[in-house]
């Protein structure tokens, strides 16, 4: 595999830089299409707010994949993430506009681990809320 | 309503196996505005040292709810998909993901627990080749709002 991050030059507390990702509505539609979630909270607003919500949510799995995107570009190989996990502690609203949101993500070293693993705690952030709690990847490195 | 906690426990295989493709990794990876090469492009995952493209580490969302949906919309069961939100999520990988493999898995309800008024509950999805090598597994939580009301 080929991580471009060397663990030898990893030191735990290191920061990653924080990364925008927008999100507009279209952008959860093509996610529905692709993933099969076409739950209706992500993509109709008159069915959201029957069932409390402010407005459309993104899927929690579209967060997730952005936290992932942070950790893969980083290490530099998707496929040296060997553990993945979050919890959606708020939502990410998006609105009916041409901006829609941003998701902006950033990270930390955590912990070094024998095999040249580390663990990465990853912060998520929407509309001034932390929109995933308790995330976390292991990714072998270089 | 509380949910059916008789349901704690039982094991739903996937009806068919999985069949990962170029065509749909790409197709996800682009819904999710990935365009690492390494997801589209066969010889820039050749270059890292992969057989195949590589699926992005939330793929299998892809395919692992299949199997569990079914119990999960069982009245018996007693959820209602209207109030329902995704609690937590994680995938442990014992190798990656790729183009070509042909995968099964098996769904169990781990657990039904109530948390204030929201019923919580946890699915785990063993993902395997078809000869029975484990690939991943993956753990989901859902939240019934206002379940446990």
């Amino acid at each position: 595999m080929a991580a471009t991050i060397k663990y030898d030059e990893v030191e735990v507390g290191q920061e990653i830089p924080p990364v925008d990702y927008p999100v507009r509505r279209v952008n959860l539609i093509q996610y529905a299409g692709a993933s099969g979630d076409f739950n209706p909270i992500h993509w109709n607003e008159r069915f959201a707010k029957q069932v409390g919500l402010p407005d459309v949510i993104a899927h929690g799995m579209y967060t997730m994949a952005q936290g992932g995107r942070f950790i893969t570009d980083w290490v530099g190989d998707p496929g040296a993430v060997l553990d993945y996990g979050v919890r959606f502690s708020s939502m990410v609203v998006v609105p009916d506009t041409d901006e829609g949101t941003v998701i902006t993500v950033s990270g930390v070293v955590e912990s070094k681990l024998e095999d040249n693993k580390v663990v990465i705690a990853i912060t998520a952030k929407s509309g001034g809320n932390r929109v995933l709690s308790k995330a976390r990847a292991i990714v072998r490195l270089a | 309503m509380a949910l059916n906690r008789d349901f704690i426990g039982r094991s739903y295989p996937a009806p068919e196996p999985y069949e990962v493709s170029r065509v749909k990794i790409k197709e996800f990876a682009l819904a999710i505005g990935d365009e690492n090469p390494i997801y589209l492009d066969r010889e820039a995952a050749r270059a890292a040292g992969h057989p195949d493209v590589v699926a992005p580490p939330t793929f299998p969302i892809v395919f692992t709810l299949t199997g569990a949906s079914e119990a999960l919309a069982d009245p018996e069961f007693g959820l209602n998909f209207a109030m329902v939100v995704h609690g937590e999520q994680r995938f442990e990988y014992q190798r990656p993901i790729y183009a070509g493999d042909v995968l099964k898995h098996t769904s169990t309800i781990m657990d039904i627990r109530s948390v204030g008024r929201n019923e919580f509950v946890t699915v785990r999805s063993d993902v395997t080749t078809l000869d029975g090598e484990l690939v991943c597994t993956t753990y989901n939580t859902i939240v019934e709002r206002g379940g446990a009301a």
